[in-house]
């Protein structure tokens, strides 16, 4: 598969070299290149230096052929706005995208995009861990 | 009306200040307690801290009543968000942002925005106006009825010099409004009008006639 990921961060980067030891086609944008230190010695996918809510480098990403586009940058906003630039503009068929507020997660999921939120996600868990 | 702006920067101040002055309702929602303070002083308690992109801080504003949100921190996703959770959480009939890249402008018309402004442009516009060299001027759109108003000024290669409005062929929906010559009163133009170089046209057209018109009216 054809994967776009935008933010390499911790997750971004484990994400890409995962996906990419699992033979698929990745390419991983970040606004800073000292960024790219954390993917894996074995990755060999791509990496774009460049804002991803920036339709030209976006392009030059591949986003016109990727299959899926994941949002990972540490800013909410900039997530949403960067998967419904895949979504409306490039029609990638899934743009998946982390929204840290529980609030905007719901309200965009009830909007089209298919969001992930990792406050409630890690809430929940903590608390079955606490309640045993 | 009740209208709310997001993003206390030099905009937002002095947005707030003008819409205050012409007896509007205002809330201006700004994230820096310090920039908060200084508005409060300085203009009254219009300003509420918090993240105006946030369901519970628009919430508290009471944003499900307000006529309009106007968007404009400096960063065009925060302006994004914030117009689309007002129209998709609060129903607010209209929503404008505030757009740094001009390429977004499409982006955020599909999304719902009702008036993405883009600052760049408009700043492009002034500086194109000062500039002989650069012939068409966009003086406004009129974004519901799908038209805009142009101005241009006729060279004197152009091969629309010396022929009547009749008989120059103009794009379909374009109407040329007004001719302002050198030393004279602005003429209606009517059919029998004669062109002339140097003639400045005050244009009405829908945007996708924009280039044919300008050959018409530039071209040689």
């Amino acid at each position: 598969m054809k994967v776009v990921i935008m933010g390499c961060g911790r997750v971004g980067a484990r994400l890409a070299a995962q996906l990419d030891a699992a033979g698929h086609s990745v390419v991983i944008i970040d606004l800073n290149a000292y960024s790219f230190r954390r993917l894996s010695q074995t990755y060999k996918g791509k990496a774009i230096v460049g804002n991803g809510i920036d339709t030209e480098v976006l392009k030059k990403a591949g986003i016109e052929s990727a299959e899926v586009f994941i949002a990972l940058t540490q800013g909410d906003n900039r997530n949403i706005m960067a998967s419904q630039i895949a979504k409306h503009i490039f029609n990638v068929p899934r743009a998946i995208c982390r929204i840290y507020d529980p609030l905007r997660q719901e309200l965009f999921a009830t909007l089209g995009l298919e969001t992930i939120s990792p406050t409630t996600i890690f809430a929940d868990l903590l608390q079955k861990r606490v309640e045993g | 009306m009740y209208i709310i702006i997001v993003g206390g920067g030099r905009v937002g101040y002095y947005l707030t200040e003008a819409l205050l002055k012409e007896g509007h309702e205002i809330l201006l929602i700004e994230e820096n307690p310090a920039v908060c303070e200084v508005i409060n002083e300085e203009l009254g308690s219009v300003c509420m801290r918090g993240d105006g992109c946030e369901v519970v801080t628009l919430e508290a504003a009471g944003t499900s009543r307000a006529d309009m949100l106007v968007s404009v921190t400096a960063d065009d996703e925060d302006n994004l968000i914030a117009c689309q959770v007002a129209k998709h959480k609060f129903k607010v009939p209209r929503t404008i942002a505030r757009i740094r890249n001009p390429k977004n402008k499409e982006l955020f018309e599909k999304l719902g925005v009702n008036v993405p402004v883009i600052s760049t442009n408009l700043i492009l516009e002034h500086i194109t106006e000062e500039v002989p060299t650069h012939p068409v001027t966009h003086l406004m759109e009129l974004r519901d009825k799908g038209l805009e108003i142009i101005e241009m000024k006729i060279p004197a290669g152009c091969a629309c010099v010396g022929r009547t409005i009749k008989d120059i062929v103009l794009p379909h929906g374009s109407i040329l409004s007004l001719i302002i010559r050198k030393s004279q009163n602005p003429i209606i133009p009517t059919d029998s009008t004669v062109l002339m170089a140097d003639d400045q046209i005050i244009a009405v057209t829908p945007p996708q006639a924009e280039a044919e018109l300008r050959a018409v009216l530039i071209g040689e």
